[in-house]
C-alpha cells in the first residue's frame, strides 16, 4: 500500500513534484559545481605551492625579519656597492667597474641551522630540509677615467669628472664623458643535496644535465632554473658567476607546471652558499614533511614550541600567499560560491517544506478519512515523509546530472588562471640608482635607490594554471545526502502537521 | 452494542462554549438499524463522532461491546487505541464519499485493510470481492473522477465493509445523490446490513431514508429523543 500510494501521489501531483524536485535539483547542482570548482582551485593552489615549496612539504619554517639595529643595514636595507679610487680597469679614458654581492634575499631572515636538528627531533616529522635563499646582485658599468682631468670635483653621482671648463669632456662609454651602469640580480638557493627529497628541488623536473648530488657538497656546481637559463643565455656545461666565483652548470630544472617558475634561479650546495654569503651555519627556510596529514597541526604546534622565534606555516597558511586570478577565483568560490550555495539550498529546503505543508493542508480530508478508517499517526507520517523523500531524491538525481553537466562545461572551457607565490621567490630585478657619493677617497657608492641604469634580470614568478573541476565520490555523496536531508526535513515537518490533525476536526473542517 | 450514558460534548469557540450534546443517554443493540435525524447544528454529526471513536465526550461514557473487543469505554481510551477500534470494528460512509483522488477504486478499498496487515495479494483479493459485492467488479482500476456519484459512494461502502466491521456509521450517505441513486444506495446498505448482521447507524435529513430504519432518533440542540 505504501509504495502504491506513494507512486500514485507523486504521479497524480506532478506539478508539485516537479517544482520541489527542480528547486532541490538546482540547489544540489550548485553545491556540486561550487564544491568541485573549490577542489579544482585547491588543486591549482597546491600545484603552485608545490612548484615553489616542493612536493610533500606540509610545513615551512622561517623567521620574520628583525628590525635592523642600525638604520640602513640588515636584509631589508638597500644594497650598497662601494668602489675605491683604484678600483676598476682603465682603458682609453674609460674605467670599467664591476662588483658582485651575495646576500640573504631581501625580506628574509637567516637563523642557525641547528633549527633543522630541533625540527627533526619533533615527533611525527618524517623528513626535513634546510635551505638558504640568497640574492646575487652584480653592479657593473663604465665611467670616464678620473685621470682625464681634475678641474671639477667629483659629484659622486657617476657624473663625468675631471673635465675642464674649457676642454670638451671625453672618455666614458660614449667618448663624451658619459657613464653607463647596470645591475643584474638573480636568486640563489643553497640546499643540501642529500635532503632533496623534501623541499624546492623535490617538485622540479630535470630538463638537462643532472641534479645536485650528495657528492657535490663543497663543490662550485650549480643547477639553474630552465627559464632563467634561457633568459640569461646559459646552458649545461657553461659557467655562472656567483659573488665573483665561477660555478659549473651541471643541470637545468623546470617547474612541474607549465609556464611557472621554480623556487629560485640558481641552486647550489648549501655549504658553498653559506661560505660565499659569509653566513656560516645559517639557513633561511626549513621544509618539513609530517608523518601523516593528521599530524600536521600537532607538528606545527610542536615546532612552534621548539623554535619560538620561528614562523611556522602549513600548506593551508601558505595558500594565502598565492596571488593572481587564482586567488580571486579562490576568494570567489569560498565567499560568493559558498554563500550562494547555502542560500539556494536553504531556499530549496524551504520550498520543499512549504509545498509539503501546503500539500498536507490541501489533503486534510484525505488524512482525516484515513485516520477515521484506522490509519495510525506513524503510518501517515511515513507516507508523507516517503513522498517528500522521493521528491528530494528525484531532485538529487536531476541535480547530480545538472551538476556533472556544469562541471563538464567548466572542464571543456578550462579557464586559465594566473597565480604566483608571493613569499618564496621575490622579484629581484631592480633598477640601480645613484645613492650619493660616499665612496670615500674619491670613490663612488651605488645602491638601488631608484632610477634606471639598465634592466635587471627578473625572476618569473607568475604561473598560468588551467582550472579543472574534479568530480569526486565525496561530492556525489554530499549531493545525495543533501537530497535525503531536504526530503526528510520536509517530510518530517509535513508529517508532523498531518499527525496533529484530529480526525473529527479534519472531517468537520470539510463538511 | 452501544451504551451511551449522560454524554455531554462542549466545544470552545473563542470565548464562548457551545454544547453540541447534552446528557445523551441511549442504548443501541447489536444488529439494529438506527436513523438519527434532526436540524442542522443539532448535534447529529457530533453524536456520530462519539459513536465512531473519532472524538471523546466532555463528560459521560460511551461503551462499545463487540464479540472481538469485549467492552470498551471509548471516552477513556487513548488515540492509538481508538484508532485500532476504528480500524477493526467501525466502518464509515461519508456524504462526500471521501475517496482518495489519486488511487483507483480497488486501491481506495485497500486503504481500509492497510492497518490490519496481511499480504498485498490478500488485500487485493478482499478489495476486489468487496467491490464485486457492491456491483463494481468491473471498475476496479477506475479513478474516483472516472466514476459517477453513486459509483463513488459504492466504492466508499465497499471500503467501509471490506474489513468486516461490527458497526457501520453513515453520515448523510445519500446527501449528494439524486433520488434514484439514493434508493439504489439505501437498497445496497440495507441489503448488506441484513446479510452481514451489522449495526447500521445512519445520520440523515431525508425522511425517506430514515423510514427504512428499525429505530429513529431525533436530536435537537444536543438533546436526543426517541421517535415512535
Amino acid at each position: 500500500m505504501f509504495y502504491t500510494y506513494l507512486r500514485r501521489e507523486l504521479a497524480g501531483r506532478r506539478k508539485q513534484t516537479a517544482i520541489v524536485a527542480i528547486g532541490m535539483a538546482l540547489a544540489i547542482a550548485l553545491v556540486i559545481i561550487v564544491n568541485s570548482v573549490s577542489s579544482g582551485v585547491q588543486l591549482a593552489q597546491a600545484s603552485v605551492l608545490e612548484s615553489v615549496y616542493g612536493v610533500g612539504t606540509d610545513i615551512t619554517v622561517s623567521q620574520a625579519p628583525a628590525a635592523a639595529a642600525t638604520p640602513g643595514t640588515g636584509n631589508g636595507a638597500p644594497q650598497r656597492f662601494d668602489f675605491g679610487s683604484a678600483d676598476g680597469a682603465a682603458a682609453d679614458g674609460t674605467t670599467t667597474i664591476s662588483r658582485s654581492r651575495l646576500t640573504a634575499e631581501r625580506g628574509t631572515e637567516t637563523f642557525a641551522s641547528t633549527g633543522l636538528d630541533s625540527v627533526r627531533a619533533v615527533p611525527n616529522v618524517s623528513a626535513a630540509a634546510a635551505t638558504l635563499l640568497l640574492s646575487n646582485s652584480t653592479f657593473s658599468g663604465a665611467l670616464p677615467t678620473r685621470s682625464q682631468g681634475a678641474t671639477r670635483p667629483s659629484t659622486g653621482q657617476g657624473a663625468p669628472s675631471g673635465q675642464s671648463a674649457e676642454t670638451p669632456p671625453t672618455g666614458g662609454p660614449d667618448g663624451a664623458g658619459g657613464s653607463s651602469f647596470s645591475v643584474d640580480s638573480f636568486t640563489v638557493l643553497g640546499l643540501n643535496p642529500a635532503d632533496a627529497a623534501v623541499g624546492p628541488l623535490s617538485a622540479v623536473t630535470l630538463t638537462a644535465g643532472r641534479s645536485l648530488a650528495s657528492t657535490d657538497a663543497g663543490a662550485n656546481v650549480a643547477v639553474l632554473d630552465a627559464s632563467y637559463a634561457t633568459t640569461a643565455s646559459l646552458a649545461v656545461g657553461g659557467t655562472v658567476v656567483i659573488a665573483g666565483t665561477d660555478f659549473s652548470i651541471v643541470g637545468l630544472v623546470s617547474a612541474a607546471t607549465a609556464d611557472s617558475a621554480t623556487a629560485a634561479n640558481v641552486y647550489i650546495p648549501l655549504d658553498v652558499a653559506q661560505s660565499l654569503a659569509a653566513l656560516p651555519g645559517q639557513v633561511s627556510n626549513i621544509y618539513v614533511q609530517a608523518a601523516s596529514s593528521t599530524d600536521i597541526n600537532q607538528v606545527q604546534a610542536d615546532i612552534r614550541t621548539a623554535l619560538p622565534a620561528a614562523t611556522v606555516k602549513t600548506q593551508a597558511d601558505l595558500a594565502s600567499s598565492v596571488s593572481g586570478s587564482l586567488a580571486s577565483a579562490s576568494s570567489l568560490v569560498s565567499n560568493l560560491g559558498l554563500w550562494l550555495s547555502l542560500i539556494v539550498l536553504a531556499a530549496a529546503f524551504l520550498i520543499a517544506i512549504l509545498f509539503t505543508i501546503s500539500g498536507v493542508t490541501r489533503r486534510t480530508r484525505e488524512f482525516g478519512t484515513l485516520k477515521a478508517i484506522g490509519w495510525s499517526n506513524g503510518r501517515i507520517v511515513r507516507q508523507v515523509g516517503g513522498e517528500s523523500l522521493v521528491q528530494g531524491l528525484i531532485g538529487g538525481v536531476v541535480g547530480i546530472a545538472v551538476g556533472l553537466a556544469g562541471i563538464l562545461v567548466i572542464n571543456i572551457i578550462a579557464p586559465t588562471l594566473t597565480a604566483g607565490a608571493s613569499t618564496a621567490v621575490q622579484a629581484v630585478g631592480r633598477g640601480a640608482g645613484a645613492a650619493g657619493g660616499a665612496g670615500g677617497a674619491g670613490g663612488a657608492g651605488f645602491g638601488p635607490g631608484g632610477g634606471g641604469f639598465g634592466a635587471a634580470t627578473q625572476a618569473a614568478t607568475q604561473s598560468n594554471i588551467v582550472l579543472t573541476a574534479p568530480v569526486t565520490v565525496s561530492v556525489i555523496l554530499i549531493a545525495v545526502g543533501l537530497a535525503v536531508l531536504g526530503g526528510l526535513l520536509a517530510g518530517v515537518i509535513g508529517g508532523w502537521r498531518a499527525s496533529r490533525l484530529r480526525p473529527a476536526e479534519a472531517l468537520r473542517s470539510i463538511a | 452494542m452501544y451504551q451511551l450514558t449522560n454524554v455531554t460534548k462542549k466545544y470552545d469557540q473563542g470565548k464562548r462554549s457551545v454544547t453540541a450534546l447534552q446528557d445523551v443517554t441511549v442504548s443501541i443493540p447489536d444488529g439494529q438499524m438506527v436513523a438519527i435525524q434532526g436540524p442542522t447544528g443539532g448535534g447529529k454529526s457530533t453524536l456520530l463522532q462519539m459513536l465512531g471513536a473519532l472524538d471523546r465526550p466532555s463528560s459521560g461514557s460511551v461503551l462499545l461491546e463487540t464479540e472481538h473487543l469485549g467492552s470498551s469505554n471509548l471516552s477513556s481510551l487513548g488515540d492509538s487505541q481508538l484508532g485500532r477500534i476504528r480500524a477493526t470494528e467501525i466502518g464509515f460512509v461519508f456524504q462526500g464519499f471521501n475517496l482518495i483522488p489519486t488511487l483507483t477504486a480497488q486501491e481506495n478499498v485497500e486503504t481500509a485493510l492497510a492497518p490490519l496487515g496481511g499480504t498485498n495479494a490478500a488485500r487485493r483479493e478482499r478489495s476486489a470481492a468487496a467491490l464485486e459485492a457492491v456491483g463494481l467488479g468491473d471498475r476496479l482500476g477506475h479513478l474516483p473522477a472516472e466514476l459517477s456519484g453513486g459509483q463513488q459512494q459504492r466504492v466508499a461502502i465497499a471500503r467501509a465493509l471490506v474489513k468486516d466491521p461490527t458497526v457501520l456509521l453513515a453520515d448523510e450517505p445519500t446527501g449528494n445523490l439524486d433520488e434514484e441513486t439514493r434508493d439504489e444506495i439505501m437498497d445496497l446498505l440495507e441489503g448488506l446490513w441484513r446479510a452481514q448482521g451489522l449495526t447500521l447507524i445512519v445520520v440523515t435529513h431525508d425522511s425517506a431514508v430514515a423510514r427504512r430504519a428499525q429505530r429513529r432518533l431525533h436530536i435537537k440542540a444536543g438533546r436526543l429523543t426517541e421517535l415512535a
